[in-house]
């Protein structure tokens, strides 16, 4: 593991490019209606955007394995909240429904 | 006289710019127990209002607020900072062997991340005050025109300094500790500490995003929280409990530290199971990411989402058990010695005992929909809160009392004034038990009058435990100047602080310690 390891800069700009061409699909999704899986796609968008700058931008792909593991629990704890709090409104919707 | 960390530099600045860990302790020390003063006035103002039917010294709007600040005082600059940042940060270092923590700049930080969010806290006392509760529940606390948004941001810069000394402690417990400490050889106070740094670290985050949202409705009206635009004020509750109920632990593991530690010095034997309570601590840490709902059951939070929250809440029950069941059996055979903290590590045992198993009842779906907002449920966390953590700062304050200042207090006081804690405690909660199976509800300035007898006895108990505090109060201040000098270990403890002098120098150690056997052998 290199300490000044460098990141080329077409890398970069391949990444920033790609990063804008997700910001207009972001748009463009949201001119349609996919009901209840709106945020859902607004979502795994935003993530994956997230993710290119933590590899890149951040050096996360380049850096030491502990790293993975620090962001990997913040990830898990995110995923625990929106898990818990989706099979409430989720299950809500359901019961709402039923009754 | 002998250099030690309390003499080797004067003046107040030495005091405010310090970076020794002991110091800062102590700077906590005083913060916690001056915002204890204050919270346990409020409490005493609340319990004199509710001794008879009726108004009787303050209006009802009044009452919301002085009940909204003693909750949000204790939890926040009380509770939470109490044994972490007080005890922890002053014995940490000493445990491990180490200089001081990792950063010690960024421990003074937050030191003053506390002060600074305490005061914008308070400050909303000549604002109007606020009258949500500590919860802050939507949408009452996006309508109220009382001053959320100070009250709101001062939780959350306090939240920084709770962040940052568990990130301090992590990395602390990892780089710093001696040659030959092995974690397995840790002191297990310090793995309680462990555990809890990683709630602080992982958990309050959540609670800054979230208070930061309701910042947001306030003045931007973004509408996440409110239905009318599409958002949900449960899912206020959700964010706001992620981080509360683990938060119960941030309050609780501490304290199990602090017991784990008198109870081993206090019987003379090592704590039996010590790998079982090590990983009891960090099952409970675990476990405490997984039941929040159980505040929620009434909520408007869907059934399905309840029995889950209900099932998993239980799990709780077991690490909490392995580690009571591990305690009493070190006390098993031991040679007791009834000294003051070892009183409050009893004191622990009996009263953490029924809070915990109140907790279990509560987690029972249809029982908790019959009591919820009753008194029962103010019973139970007043017994996890104050049988739990406060038991186990005093009994530290009074372990650790001749190591901080090298003067031994007196015991006699030391006994009387535990007495009337202890009994005054459950004088003024364990009615409210009965109060509220009977189906008084919280939070109300009033209530009818089949209520009263039980509530006169609830507010007597308060004046108890309040005089326990008094003299608690001067016998200690009292020792630190005047009491008899304490030897290195007066107790006979077998953890590493006690192998330095009483008080410590200032880098704990003239010699680097060298360890080459368990904690507690
Ligand atoms: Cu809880």
């Amino acid at each position: 593991m290199s300490k000044n390891h460098s990141i080329s800069f077409k890398i970069y700009l391949t990444v920033l490019v790609i990063l804008l061409i997700l910001t207009v699909i972001t748009v463009g999704v949201a001119q349609v209606d996919f009901g209840m899986f709106n945020a859902f796609f607004a979502m795994l968008i935003a993530t994956v955007k997230a993710g290119l700058v933590l590899m890149y931008f951040m050096h996360l792909k380049y850096d030491e394995k502990l790293y993975w593991l620090i962001f990997g629990s913040a990830v898990f704890f995110v995923v625990l909240l929106y898990f818990f709090s989706e099979l409430d409104i989720v299950t809500r919707v359901i019961q709402n429904s039923v009754l | 006289m002998e250099k030690n960390y309390l003499n080797w530099k004067k003046g107040l600045l030495s005091w405010l710019l310090t970076r020794d860990h002991k110091r800062i302790g102590l700077l906590y020390m005083i913060t916690v127990f001056s915002f204890f003063f204050v919270g346990g006035v409020f409490a005493l103002l609340l319990r004199l209002e509710l001794f008879k039917v009726g108004e009787t010294i303050m209006n009802s709007a009044f009452y919301n607020q002085i009940m909204t600040y003693h909750g949000a005082v204790m939890i926040f600059m009380v509770i939470i900072p109490g044994i972490p940042a007080f005890l922890g940060n002053f014995v940490l270092p000493l445990q491990i062997g180490a200089k001081d923590v990792a950063f010690p700049k960024i421990n003074l930080l937050s030191w003053y991340c506390l002060i600074v969010g305490a005061g914008v806290t308070l400050l909303s006392l000549f604002l109007g005050g606020v009258d949500t509760g500590w919860t802050f529940y939507t949408p009452y606390s996006i309508e109220t025109n009382t001053a959320v948004i100070p009250v709101v941001l001062g939780v959350f810069i306090m939240g920084f300094s709770s962040i940052l000394t568990g990130l301090n402690f992590i990395v602390t417990i990892h780089r710093l500790r001696c040659p030959g400490m092995t974690f397995f050889r840790m002191p297990l106070f310090v793995w309680s500490l462990y555990s809890t740094a990683i709630i602080q670290v992982l958990a309050t985050p959540v609670l800054a995003i979230t208070l930061l949202l309701l910042v947001g409705e306030r003045i931007l009206d973004i509408g996440i929280f409110n239905s009318e635009k599409g958002g949900d004020p449960i899912l206020f509750q959700h964010f706001f409990w992620f981080y509360s109920h683990p938060a119960v632990y941030i309050m609780i593991l501490p304290a199990m530290g602090v017991i784990s530690e008198l109870i081993s010095a206090f019987s003379r034997q090592k704590i039996f199971g010590y790998k079982a309570v090590v990983f009891a601590s960090l099952g409970i840490a675990g476990v405490s990411f997984f039941v929040w709902g159980h505040h929620m059951f009434v909520s408007g939070q869907s059934e399905w989402a309840g029995i889950v929250f209900s099932f998993l809440t239980m799990l709780v029950g077991v690490p909490t058990a392995v580690k009571i069941f591990n305690w009493v059996a070190t006390l098993f055979k031991g040679s007791l010695k009834f000294d003051t903290p070892f009183l409050y590590a009893l004191g622990f045992l009996f009263l953490f005992l029924i809070g915990g198993v109140t907790g279990i009842m509560l987690a029972v779906l249809p029982f908790d929909v019959h009591v919820h907002d009753t008194y029962f449920v103010v019973a139970h966390f007043h017994y996890v809160m104050v049988g739990g953590t406060i038991m186990g700062i005093m009994g530290g304050f009074y372990y650790w009392f001749p190591k901080m200042f090298g003067r031994l207090y007196n015991e006699l006081l030391g006994q009387v004034s535990f007495v009337f804690i202890f009994i005054g405690f459950n004088v003024t909660f364990f009615p409210q038990f009965i109060l509220g199976m009977s189906g008084m509800p919280r939070r109300y300035a009033d209530y009818i009058s089949p209520y009263e007898p039980l509530n006169q006895v609830s507010t007597v108990g308060s004046w108890l435990i309040a005089s326990g505090f008094v003299v608690a109060f001067f016998a200690l201040i009292w020792a630190m100047f005047k009491g008899k000098k304490s030897s290195a270990n007066p107790w006979g403890a077998k953890t590493l602080e006690w192998q330095t002098s009483s008080p410590p120098p200032h880098e704990n150690f003239l010699k680097r310690p060298v360890v080459s056997k368990d904690a507690y052998e």
